[in-house]
Formats: C-alpha cells, sequence, structure tokens
C-alpha cells in the first residue's frame, strides 16, 4: 500500500479501491494528511460519508478477578465512542475467531481477515498494587499486516473510563490522521419541571454522557455554560478547568466564573446592568460577552488580567453571542442592526464590521469552529429551525446540517468535525435534550442524559 | 373579598362561641345525647349580625391596597404584551402603563421589577436580548408618566419564563410579555 505519492485526482478515483479497504484508505489519507492540502482531507472525512470502518474489539485481557468486569468495560466503552463517531463499525465479538491469550504477539492476521475486519485493538490490564492499573494496548492493521500504535497508560480503577476514552481518541487519529474528541466533557443545564415552571442548573459530564453530575447545588435558573479553551495551572502539579455561565441568582441575568474542581467561582466585574451570552478567548485571558445599558445590548471584552472592560460595539441595535476565532483576531456575533438577527464579523478591537449572513430567515447563536474554518450558527426559516455551518471568512458555502421544531445553540467538538446543539419539542410538554450531528448532517444522535438537558458547551480534549 | 367577610363572621362566630362557654352545666347527665346539644349556637345571632355589617365600608371591594395584587387589580395587568420580534408598545399597553404609572403614583414608596419575556421561537441569547428591550421600553414610558427611574429595575428572563406552555400562535402571543411585579409594596402617601 506504500505506494508512490500522487497528487489528489489519483485519490478520487481510488476511491472504489478505498472502499472497498477502508482501513488502507484512511491510512492512506493519514499518510499524505502532512503534504496533502487541508481541503483534501475534509471531502474524506467531512463531505463524503465513508463507509463505516469494520473493526474488531475484543474485551481487554484481564490477569487480576478485580479488573475482569473493567477489561470487559474498557472494551465495550472504546467500542460505543467508535461507532458514535459514524467513521467505525466495531464487528460482533461472537465473529471472532482467535482468542488471544497475550497482546505481546501478533495476532493470526489471517483469522481477523475472514471476518473482515480492517484493524484490531488488543489490550490488557495488569493490576499493579490495590490502587494501580496498568492498561496497555496495540492497534494492528489487519491487511499490513503490521502494528499501528501501541502504549502503556496507567491510572487508579476507578478511572478506567478516561483511559478508554484516551484510547478511543489514540485510534481515532492513527486511523483518520485527525485529533479525537473521546476524552472530553459537556457542561450542560439539567431541566427539571414542567415548562411554565423550569428548574435550570448546571451540570457536567463525560462526552460520551457517563458521569453526570450537578455543579451549582442550589440554583434555579442558570443558562449557556462554556469552557475555557486552556487549563489553568493552580499550584505545582494542579489543573484547572474553568467555565462561564449566567445566572440570575442575584436577580438579573449575569455572568459568572467558575472552577470545575475546586468549584470556586466569581461574578464576573462591577457591573450594574444584566451581562449575558459570555465567551472565554481563545487563550482563556478574555471574556468576551454582551452588556445591557438602557436595554440595549453591546458586546464587551474583559481582561482577567487587568480586570478592564473594553467596549467593543455601539449599535443602537442588538449585539450578542459573540464568538473568537481560534486565532484570536476576529469576533463573530449577533446582531438585528440590518433590521433581522443576522451574522456579523469584526476585528477583535471591534472595527472592520462586516455582514457575513445573508441567506433567508434569521441568524443566530454564532459559534467558531476551533480548527477556524467554520462558523456554526442556528437559522430560523419558515417555522423551522436548524443548525447549520458557512465558511468563516466569506459566509458562503452554507449548509443545513438539522431541521425540527427547535434546534439551537451549537458546541464545537475539540477537532471540529461534530456539533452539539439543544433540540426540543413543542407543545406544553416540550422537552430538551442535547443531540450530536457530523458535518455530513448523517450521523444525528442524541446524547444520553439523566434528565432533560440543553445549553451543551464541548470542553477541549483534557490533560 | 367576600373570603374576607366570611373570615370576619367565622371570627365572630368563634368568638361568641367561646364566650357562650362558661356554662359547664350537667356533664354526665348530657353524655348519652350529647352530639345535637353542642352544635347550636342559636342566642348569638344577633351579634353576628351587627359584627358582619362592620367592615363592608372599612375594606374597599378588591385587594389590599398597595400590594402587588391591588397593582395588577387597579391597573387592569400587569403585563403588557408585545409583537413577534418587537418591543415597540401598542396602544393598549400604553394604557395598562399609564394605570400602572398612577398606581405607583399614589403608592410612591412602591418599587417594581420589570421582566421582559419573549416567546420560544428565538434562540437563547438572542431572546435574552430582545426581553431585555421589552423590560426597557416599559420602564421608558413609566419614567415618562412621572415615575422616578430610581423605583423601576429592569430584567430580561428571554424565553425561560414562558406563561403559556403552548406551542401555537395564542401562547406565543402570551409569552411575548413585560411583567411589571411588586417587589416593595407601597403605603398610601
Amino acid at each position: 500500500m506504500n505506494i508512490a505519492l500522487r497528487p489528489s485526482k489519483i485519490i478520487r478515483r481510488l476511491s472504489k479501491i478505498i472502499r472497498a479497504t477502508a482501513l488502507v484508505a484512511s491510512l492512506f489519507v493519514s499518510m499524505f494528511a502532512a503534504t496533502l492540502a487541508h481541503g483534501q482531507l475534509e471531502i474524506d472525512i467531512v463531505h463524503g460519508a465513508p463507509e463505516p470502518v469494520p473493526v474488531a474489539i475484543p474485551d481487554f485481557l484481564s490477569s487480576h478477578p478485580e479488573t475482569d468486569q473493567i477489561a470487559k468495560d474498557m472494551a465495550a466503552v472504546i467500542s460505543a465512542n467508535l461507532e458514535r463517531s459514524g467513521l467505525f463499525r466495531v464487528l460482533d465479538q461472537d465473529t471472532y475467531i482467535e482468542k488471544q491469550t497475550d497482546i505481546n504477539y501478533q495476532p493470526r492476521f489471517a483469522d481477523w481477515r475472514v471476518i473482515d475486519a480492517k484493524a484490531l485493538l488488543s489490550g490488557q490490564i495488569v493490576r499493579e498494587g490495590p490502587n494501580r492499573l496498568k492498561v496497555e494496548f496495540r492497534l494492528w492493521d489487519i491487511y499490513a499486516n503490521e502494528q499501528l500504535d501501541g502504549k502503556r497508560l496507567a491510572t487508579t480503577p476507578d478511572n478506567w473510563r478516561r483511559i478508554a476514552h484516551k484510547i478511543s481518541d489514540y485510534i481515532y487519529k492513527r486511523l483518520t490522521g485527525e485529533g479525537g474528541y473521546f476524552d472530553s466533557r459537556i457542561v450542560y443545564i439539567a431541566e427539571s419541571g414542567p415548562k411554565t415552571n423550569r428548574r435550570k442548573r448546571l451540570a457536567i459530564m463525560d462526552a460520551d454522557g457517563a458521569n453526570a453530575r450537578n455543579l451549582l447545588a442550589d440554583s434555579d435558573l442558570v443558562l449557556t455554560p462554556r469552557f475555557s479553551p486552556v487549563f489553568e495551572e493552580r499550584g505545582a502539579r494542579k489543573k484547572v478547568q474553568l467555565i462561564t455561565y449566567l445566572s440570575w441568582e442575584t436577580g438579573r441575568p449575569q455572568v459568572f466564573l467558575q472552577e470545575i474542581e475546586t468549584g470556586n467561582r466569581e461574578l464576573l466585574g462591577n457591573f450594574s446592568g444584566m451581562t449575558i451570552s459570555p465567551r472565554f478567548s481563545p487563550d482563556g485571558r478574555k471574556l468576551i460577552f454582551s452588556m445591557v445599558k438602557r436595554g440595549n445590548s453591546d458586546i464587551y471584552v474583559f481582561d482577567r488580567g487587568s480586570r478592564s472592560t473594553t467596549r467593543l460595539t455601539t449599535n443602537q441595535a442588538i449585539d450578542v453571542s459573540p464568538s473568537f476565532s481560534p486565532d484570536g483576531r476576529k469576533i463573530v456575533f449577533n446582531s438585528d442592526r440590518g433590521g433581522s438577527p443576522q451574522l456579523y464579523i469584526m476585528d477583535a478591537d471591534g472595527s472592520n464590521v462586516k455582514r457575513l449572513s445573508f441567506g433567508d430567515g434569521r441568524y443566530t447563536a454564532p459559534s467558531w469552529s476551533p480548527r477556524g474554518d467554520l462558523i456554526a450558527f442556528t437559522k430560523s426559516n419558515k417555522g423551522k429551525f436548524h443548525i447549520g455551518v458557512m465558511e468563516a471568512n466569506t459566509g458562503k458555502g452554507e449548509r443545513l446540517l438539522t431541521n425540527s421544531y427547535l434546534d439551537e445553540g451549537p458546541t464545537w467538538s475539540p477537532n471540529g468535525r461534530v456539533i452539539l446543539f439543544t433540540r426540543e419539542t413543542r407543545g406544553r410538554n416540550a422537552r430538551a435534550s442535547i443531540w450530536s450531528v457530523d458535518l455530513t448532517g448523517r450521523n444525528l444522535q442524541k446524547v444520553p442524559t439523566p434528565g432533560a438537558a440543553s445549553d451543551p458547551a464541548w470542553s477541549p480534549i483534557l490533560p | 373579598m367576600n373570603i374576607k367577610l366570611l373570615m370576619i363572621s367565622a371570627v365572630v362566630v368563634t368568638i361568641s362561641a367561646c364566650a357562650s362557654t362558661p356554662e359547664p352545666a350537667p356533664v354526665k347527665q348530657v353524655q348519652e345525647q350529647a352530639p345535637p346539644q353542642v352544635f347550636e349556637p342559636e342566642p348569638e345571632a344577633q351579634i353576628t349580625q351587627e359584627v358582619v355589617e362592620a367592615p363592608i365600608e372599612a375594606i374597599p371591594s378588591g385587594p389590599i391596597p398597595g400590594t402587588s395584587e391591588h397593582f395588577k387589580y387597579v391597573s387592569g395587568d400587569d403585563r403588557v404584551y408585545f409583537g413577534y420580534n418587537k418591543y415597540d408598545l401598542t396602544q393598549q399597553a400604553r394604557e395598562v402603563l399609564r394605570s400602572q404609572a398612577n398606581w405607583l403614583g399614589q403608592y410612591s414608596n412602591a418599587i417594581i421589577v420589570v421582566g421582559g419575556n419573549a416567546d420560544e421561537r428565538g434562540t437563547r441569547e438572542y431572546n435574552l436580548a430582545l426581553g431585555a428591550r421589552r423590560a426597557d421600553a416599559v420602564k421608558a414610558f413609566l419614567v415618562s408618566q412621572g415615575v422616578a427611574p430610581g423605583r423601576i429595575t429592569t430584567v430580561s428572563y428571554g424565553k425561560e419564563r414562558p406563561i403559556d406552555g403552548g406551542s401555537n400562535e395564542q401562547a406565543w402571543a402570551m409569552n411575548r410579555n413585560a411583567h411589571s411585579a411588586v417587589l416593595v409594596g407601597g403605603g398610601t402617601s
């Protein structure tokens, strides 16, 4: 398969062969990743819908009774992660012919070819004392007869899910050439009560919906939590992750900051009015948000270091929902200065305002992709709501990924390939839930949550 | 208000019942046929009539003055309603707000919070901004009618506080409102 490197045309012609041997295809692409323009990669993962790559994931080997269950669960979590991405199909364990007893020996590739596995994940767990696990894995290319990746990770037993997510990310990266998103978290709003008396509380869960818990005990109305893109050092070896959100606990909506690990929180600034729609800058040092003065909302930026606030827009219209480009140089925001809510873009200092959206309907809630290439938004038109994306620089190339009574508030996966959003049903028994959709729009799934849920925000990959 | 009258007369009856008890008469004999006698309040009928009449003049018909119920009762409504994606005040809204301003003029210690609300057909953050607009439109009008700005605070709830859970034109129209809530009631000035 190490055929000579050829320009992009060949790739398209190879697509049939690629479909037959999808793993080879993705390996092929990943090898080209360094030399090809980004656009070529996007055709493979984003615009095209590749056949899911069939992979085999037997239960991990366990050498101690205490790790038997984890060994099974580990394989199950990794399988669920990969399946959910839509890029992989995990083959039924009952069809596996070879039962490996030691992952340090090569698998019998022929046995795996029989069931059409393109890749095999072998793993084992070694218990190194009562409170320590060592997890080893090897990822095999069944058709090239070679190991693609192999790593050893150590953790405490109660932290095994994170190891499973890390391994999922290694596999995703090795087979697609792009960073994964499994070892990450989602902050969201847990909803309860009837529609006319909703209780909305701050909550967090793993990216796969596990480990859901409340982050703020006595909250009745909290909205729009968002992560800082960076982890901050607290002391020698401690890292914390910050979020910002809106709470009405002072009687009006105001922006709060909170450290997830410590629970420490603060009210942002000392503003007399309402502050809404907060987001961090890419370096985590600033917050951008809207402040309401005399009923009019304008966009401001707050510097956490100097605690100074700078006003960026002075328009008489609503200016809300600002979102930084990942390089920190531009801001996309929502304004009705043209008569209806549309997306606008400006430089980080507030200059050079340009309208970005020109399609039918109302455009709101923009979110700049962490890759920088796309802006996701909510569009409402003719009684329907859509999550869509457009090119960040031009506003062109609009693609609507979803369609329902009420879809809103897109947030990006750390690799910019998947979007989470809120979907709410209509009527008196309306219920909100979190959904995910990939950039093809074909892989649309509900994210499991313990109860009704809304306003998801996706964290960066955990350290 | 009828409830209040009833309560008052009930109190009167109780009091009179208490007043009538000092007759601890033939305890042992009554045991066999007790129930019918204990519950007869006959002799006090006259007293009851007297007291019932008195409060009718003292308590005006309607909620207690200066309370939020009174504010709503006198103003006609504690909410004004808006068009889709609009925050300008309709003629009807202005009338209600004039009455609210009158009440605030009468109860000059009262402080209100105006909460701006939006229907569910907008996205969350935009609706928060829109709700702020609506709340401010109400505040600005009340101030123009002579209410001191310091007595009115505004808050936006966006689409988070619908009063009608339906997903139809009628419900949306109800949910596009600004609600004036009496935070501190007023004594008469």
